[in-house]
């Protein structure tokens, strides 16, 4: 067999999508051609934060154009869109109780849009309200919980922090983040025959949207398939949050026998689905002079909402990062999973880890300022072990070890590159000049643990079929949300062959095509899927290398000529994570195969008369280890930090004291726009490999680079702070918050 | 009574009747054209994912805008042209797109490809500025907007011509008497002359006006309501001009903030500032003067500047024309003096004395496209060293945009200096009791407007304190 394509791996190849993109021709869910007779769904939401259902009443929902009304009570299956089994709790409709406002009460499938709406609303549901928790610190007095608190430590914290020279105590609230992908939630199900049903879903995790449409329409998983070609942006919103739309999609399509469309506005989108989980953090720290912690207890109050959906999991991991690259040595990180009467929170990009990470920084940082040190001092004393030169600094509160540190190299690049030294002292001397406006700067580390901490779902497929042509599909269990995933895989499969990337495509995910799939998250998605793919490549590259027996055959003959003997050019591949092990309910294991890291400095502007700020600029080193595509991966660092910065400062939530949300559309809620961003924006990638057999020796990319934000907040927390040593940052920093950080 | 709308979808002459006058153009292209490139992202003009692109002919030349199509309702499309990301072909933005990563997950790309192709055309040689202008109304949760920058910075390097329109197919479309439509017992109506706008709204005094519709629109699509009857100021081509007068500057009730911008602008650059920051360049194409006054909203940007300069506002309906201080407009909370049937005609802002010192700010959560928490505007008038007299109007205050009577008593007479300024600054609580909301709480409002009086003061007094953090170091 010939090898004659240039090498796509390490290119930084655009999207695979790119071009469809800019010309309005890529489809998205809500963009494929409805099938004749579809129906439009609109889902009826409480308007109270707690409530018993006393009656619902649909008579009146009957008006022309409807063809269903479901509640609950039309489930045939179970009345469950939990994504883990062992948390139940989140019903398709609320039945006998209401446990927020937003949540869905029934449905209606209707014509048109506009007539489904009007007549949802036509249905007379009586409620009795209830009085509702709608804060952690309520939660926590209640003991309502939506799993058990949950301890890591190591050492002994108590003793430690007694020990030391100086003690620090201190409490830190940490807002939520609204997903905001551009596309929001959609679904539309086909009835087939014999009750099976066709499902298009914008969901990172077709697998659990076919489970769950099958668990409520009481039918095994086989007859339900979920087709999902590309997301508009997902960012975790919808790794568990699709299922409700598809399932009640579905339910109506079973009722009606027609096609169903559910595609909620965006105001419902920001009602209904989770977010960001939001925490109130409590710690005490002990240090010694230099400000090397001896000692460290943190507690999270994790805001969960009302369900579990993923938050026993999102909760976990904000602990296992309430490390970041420090080590702790006696530690105590405790959890308390809140139930309150909200949306339930969900995956967000980070998955808890941006939280446990920012409260560790906070306090690095009131240990710098306690002493009156660089803070980059601190952080430097208090690092891991670097790779290669492990000594007793080296072991997480979880009791992994840290092999593979590299926070000092990066430090010491980016403090060169970053001209850090020099620019504290401007920023100094520009704040003892400058009567209104100050300047702030910071310097943080990141380190993010690669795996999903259930160790079940390190596994992935993919199925990779050659055609007759030398053309070649892949299909894998990942989903494209804008990370250029697929981009990557193809790259990955055209290497494996030794063939140009244009005859590689990769079509829609299914569930038809590799089943059992996990959510694409944790940044996995090429770690695994593209590892699948490559062996599956893999297995029939090795069936045509030995039928080509060293004839060097060029491509597209010698898979003709392969097909002509009876060759089979189809094949799955399967992968699952090495060396990773957990043992939850002792805390204590192996939970990621590797740590990907990174560090940013930032440096930003304030107005002391208005709290207003502006991110002048941002150096950001980062580990991709070795980069499969450095386009796909620095458009994953810019994006990251953006959406970091948005959560850390403009991006605020807002409930009124009824618990009825009030930021639930961007004329309320605002992310970053193209002004927002650090005006002067260097972003480089480390020169390094991931010492661990990935693909390509590369590191997953997509979560960690959000954290690099931290350095904004602290930042801004650093300009305030110049002007009034004791005032008090809490996060989102916005302009009102700064203003109160300034003023006292 | 009714016509078809006619107008040009991209290069193909359409007419079209059987839709509700309030149909989105979205609406229309995705469910009626099937043209999917242009993304519903909001429904509401803040994402941008819904950007297309209008061509009219102004005396005999093509003027061509971005604009939202959520909010915009389709027989305003009538004798103009419509724009979509499938008509580009491939453009030196969408070429620049692809090569610069400007796309991930793509929802929002067409969108900003409409912007910058808008913008592109529209200025031989946009400055970065003007490109970040463009984008001011285009959300992007995944690129992080470098590389969408850096796309419209290469595109701009290319001579292309972007938008060519047959004009004679436009010329034909021409109306030179009013146009109406009906569909279903709604009625839309678009009058060519203030006279044919008083008749038609003195026979239907309960119609819903529309000018851009960038509030009218969001009735629509947020709110749900059914409009019976709409009538359209947007051809009436007296209350698209702007004049010079011995009164001052006349801006007609139909004039877009977009078109006001230059005239507002030069009258003073405090105000050039404000309106880079009112909504986003889609919506100040849509968005009017007087739809600005005319919504009534304690919020809008337009009134608290314009109520410190002193303008006048022209009410006119079919029986009678009179003139009020803008102030006098706002009664209460959802309360205008407009009587049913009449409507804006213009807004007088007498010229600006030499010695009245002028700044307005806006304070919100987010640079661009952003609602105030608070809008402040201070005309300080000096004689010598001392306040001669003081207009001080805040929008986000109170239930109208008000006047800061007490501290515009307390200033007068007195030095402009530090101590005045700090001495008066409390006078603001008996002025007004803000309120809480999403946007920002009561105290933070109260403490940030007596904090913008002193910025007035530090910015029209030491020229070498910095202030204001946006823009900053460029
Ligand atoms: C995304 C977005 C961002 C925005 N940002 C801002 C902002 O930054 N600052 C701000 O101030 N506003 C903002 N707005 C609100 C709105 O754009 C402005 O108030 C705009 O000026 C309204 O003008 P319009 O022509 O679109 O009004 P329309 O929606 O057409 O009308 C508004 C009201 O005025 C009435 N009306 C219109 N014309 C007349 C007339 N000639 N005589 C009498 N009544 C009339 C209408 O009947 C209606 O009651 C924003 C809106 C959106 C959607
Ligand atoms: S859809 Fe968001 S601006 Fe139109
Ligand atoms: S590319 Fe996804 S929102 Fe812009």
């Amino acid at each position: 067999m010939s090898i004659t394509a240039k090498k796509s791996m390490g290119s930084p190849l655009p999207h695979d999508s790119a071009e469809m993109h800019v010309s309005g021709g890529a489809t998205y869910t809500d963009d494929i051609r409805e099938p004749a007779g579809c129906l439009q769904a609109y889902i009826l939401q409480s308007p109270h934060a707690h409530a018993k259902i006393k009656k619902i009443d649909v008579s009146g929902c009957c008006i022309a154009g409807v063809h269903a009304v479901v509640t609950a009570k039309d489930i045939p299956g179970e009345n469950e869109v939990a994504p883990v089994p062992i948390y139940p709790g989140d019903p398709l409709f609320a039945k006998d109780e209401v446990m927020f406002a937003g949540q869905s009460v029934l449905a209606v499938a209707a014509d048109t849009i506009e007539i489904a709406r009007t007549a949802a609303h036509k249905a007379v549901v009586e409620y009795e309200v209830l009085p509702a928790i709608l804060d952690v610190q309520t939660a926590v007095k209640e003991k309502s919980f939506v799993g058990d608190p949950y301890v890591m430590r190591i050492g002994d914290a108590a003793a430690g922090i007694e020990k030391s020279a100086h003690v620090l105590e201190g409490a830190f609230d940490i807002g939520g983040q609204e997903h905001f992908y551009l596309e929001g939630q959609v679904a539309l199900v086909t009835p087939l025959e014999n009750g099976e049903m066709h499902c298009y879903s914008s969901t990172q995790h077709p697998t659990e949207v076919q489970h769950l449409i099958a668990k409520v329409l009481g039918l095994a998983d086989h007859a339900v398939t979920v087709d999902m070609r590309r997301m508009g942006g997902g960012f975790g919103g919808k790794e568990s949050q699709a299922s409700l739309f598809a399932c009640a999609a579905a339910l109506l399509a079973r009722k009606t026998g027609r096609p169903v469309k559910l595609r909620v506005d965006r105001d419902d989108d920001m009602i209904m689905t989770g977010k960001r989980h939001d925490l109130h953090c409590t710690y005490k720290v002990g240090f010694d002079d230099n400000g090397l912690i001896g000692g460290i207890e943190m507690t999270h109050m994790v805001n969960c909402g009302y369900s579990a959906d993923l938050s026993n999991a999102v909760a976990d991991r904000a602990m296992f990062h309430a490390d970041n690259a420090y080590f702790l040595g006696n530690a105590k990180v405790t959890s308390y999973r809140c139930k309150t009467n909200k949306v339930s929170n969900t995956a967000f990009r980070g998955f808890g880890g941006p939280q446990g990470l920012l409260l560790i920084e906070y306090i690095v940082d009131e240990i710098a300022r306690k002493l009156g040190k660089d803070p980059l001092d601190v952080r430097k004393a208090n690092l891991y072990d670097p790779k290669g030169k492990l000594g007793k600094r080296c072991i997480t509160h979880y009791h992994m070890t840290v092999e593979d540190s590299i926070t000092h190299e990066l430090f010491a690049q980016l403090e060169k590159s970053g001209d850090y030294a020099k620019r504290v002292q401007e920023v100094r001397n520009f704040n003892a000049r400058s009567k209104i406006l100050k300047k702030g700067i910071a310097f943080t580390p990141v380190k993010f643990g690669i795996s999903f901490t259930l160790t079940m779902l390190n596994q992935a497929g993919a199925l990779v079929h050659v055609y007759k042509d030398g053309s070649v599909q892949v299909n894998h269990g990942g989903t494209e949300m804008g990370q250029g995933l697929h981009t990557k895989v193809c790259q990955i499969v055209a290497d494996t062959f030794g063939i140009p990337l244009d005859l590689v495509k990769i079509t829609a995910t299914s569930t038809g095509k590799v089943p059992n799939t996990s959510a694409t998250a944790a940044s996995s998605g090429a770690d695994m899927n593209g590892k699948a793919a490559q062996a599956a490549a893999l297995i029939i590259k090795g069936r045509l290398e030995k039928f080509d027996a060293g004839r060097n055959l060029p491509w597209k003959e010698l898979v003709m000529a392969a097909y002509g003997e009876r060759i089979s050019l189809s094949s799955t591949g399967f992968y699952k994570t090495p060396k990773i092990d957990w043992d939850r309910p002792a805390a204590k294991g192996r939970p990621f195969y590797y740590f990907a890291y990174g560090a940013a400095i930032a440096e930003v502007i304030i107005d002391t008369l208005t709290g207003e700020s502006n991110i002048l600029r941002a150096d950001i080193l980062h580990d991709v280890g070795r980069s499969i595509n450095p386009a796909v991966d620095i458009g994953q660092i810019e994006g990251g930090f953006v959406q970091g910065a948005g959560w850390l400062t403009s991006e605020e939530l807002w409930w009124d004291d009824k618990g009825v949300i009030k930021t639930h559309a961007p004329s309320t809620y605002k992310i970053p726009t193209g002004r927002d961003i650090p005006k002067d924006f260097r972003v480089a990638l480390y020169d390094g490999i991931n010492q661990e057999d990935t693909i390509y020796n590369s590191k997953a990319v997509g979560e960690p680079p959000l954290m690099l934000a931290t350095a904004a907040f602290l930042a801004l927390k650093d300009a305030a702070l110049s002007v009034n040593p004791n005032g008090h940052l809490d996060a989102p920093a916005t302009p009102e918050r700064i203003l109160k950080a300034v003023t006292g | 009574m009714g016509d078809t709308i006619k107008f040009m979808l991209n290069d193909q002459m359409r007419a079209v009747s059987g839709l509700s006058p309030t149909t989105t153009i979205l609406q229309y292209l995705r469910l009626q054209e099937r043209l999917t490139g242009t993304k519903e992202g909001c429904a509401e003009g803040d994402c941008g994912a819904c950007t297309v692109i209008i061509g009219e002919l102004e005396n005999g030349k093509m003027e061509y805008e971005a604009i939202n199509a959520c909010i915009v309702f389709l027989p305003t499309l009538d004798g103009r042209r419509l724009i979509t990301v499938e008509n580009l072909g491939m453009n030196a933005v969408q070429k620049a797109m692809v090569e610069c990563h400007g796309s991930q997950c793509g929802f929002c790309t067409p969108g900003f490809v409409m912007s910058l192709t808008a913008c592109m055309h529209n200025h031989g040689n946009a400055n970065d500025e003007n490109i970040q202008d463009a984008i001011s109304g285009n959300l992007c949760r995944c690129t992080g907007y470098r590389p969408i920058l850096d796309a419209a910075r290469r595109a701009n390097t290319e001579k292309e011509r972007y938008l060519k329109t047959d004009v004679a197919t436009l010329e034909g479309l021409r109306r030179e008497t009013m146009f109406s439509y009906e569909h279903a017992g709604q009625k839309f109506f678009s009058p060519r002359t203030v006279e044919e706008l008083a008749d038609v709204t003195a026979q239907y005094p309960d119609a819903t006006l529309l000018g851009g519709g960038t509030d009218v629109g969001l009735w629509v699509t947020k709110k749900h309501r059914t409009l019976e009857t709409v009538i359209y100021t947007g051809n009436v081509a007296a209350l698209r001009e702007i004049k010079q007068t011995d009164a001052g500057l006349e801006i007609g009730g139909a004039v877009s903030y977009a078109h006001a911008f230059e005239s507002l602008a030069a009258y003073d650059p405090s105000m050039g500032v404000l309106l880079r920051r009112f909504a986003s360049v889609q919506i100040r194409n849509l968005g009017t003067v007087g739809g600005n006054i005319a919504n009534g909203s304690p919020i809008g940007d337009g009134p608290p500047p314009l109520i410190a300069l002193g303008a006048k506002l022209v009410l006119r309906s079919k029986s009678c024309t009179r003139q009020l201080p803008l102030e006098d407009f706002f009664i209460a909370y959802g309360k205008q003096a407009c009587e049913k049937g009449g409507f804006v005609e213009k807004i007088i802002i007498p010229p600006k004395a030499k010695n009245v010192l002028f700044k307005v700010y806006k304070i919100s959560k987010r640079f661009d496209q952003d609602i105030s928490a608070v809008c402040a505007a201070f005309a300080i008038e000096l004689d010598d060293d001392k306040v001669a007299s003081a207009r001080i109007a805040f929008g986000g205050m109170a239930g109208t945009p008000k006047r800061a009577a007490h501290t515009e008593k307390a200033l007068t007479g007195k030095p402009w200096n530090e101590e005045t300024v700090r001495n008066v600054m409390s006078a603001l609580e008996n002025d007004y009791q803000p309120m809480t909301d999403m946007r920002a709480t009561a105290g933070y409002r109260m403490q940030v407007a007596q904090n913008l009086l002193i910025r007035c003061f530090i910015e029209t007094t030491q020229p070498e304190t910095e202030t204001g953090v946006y823009g900053y170091g460029s």
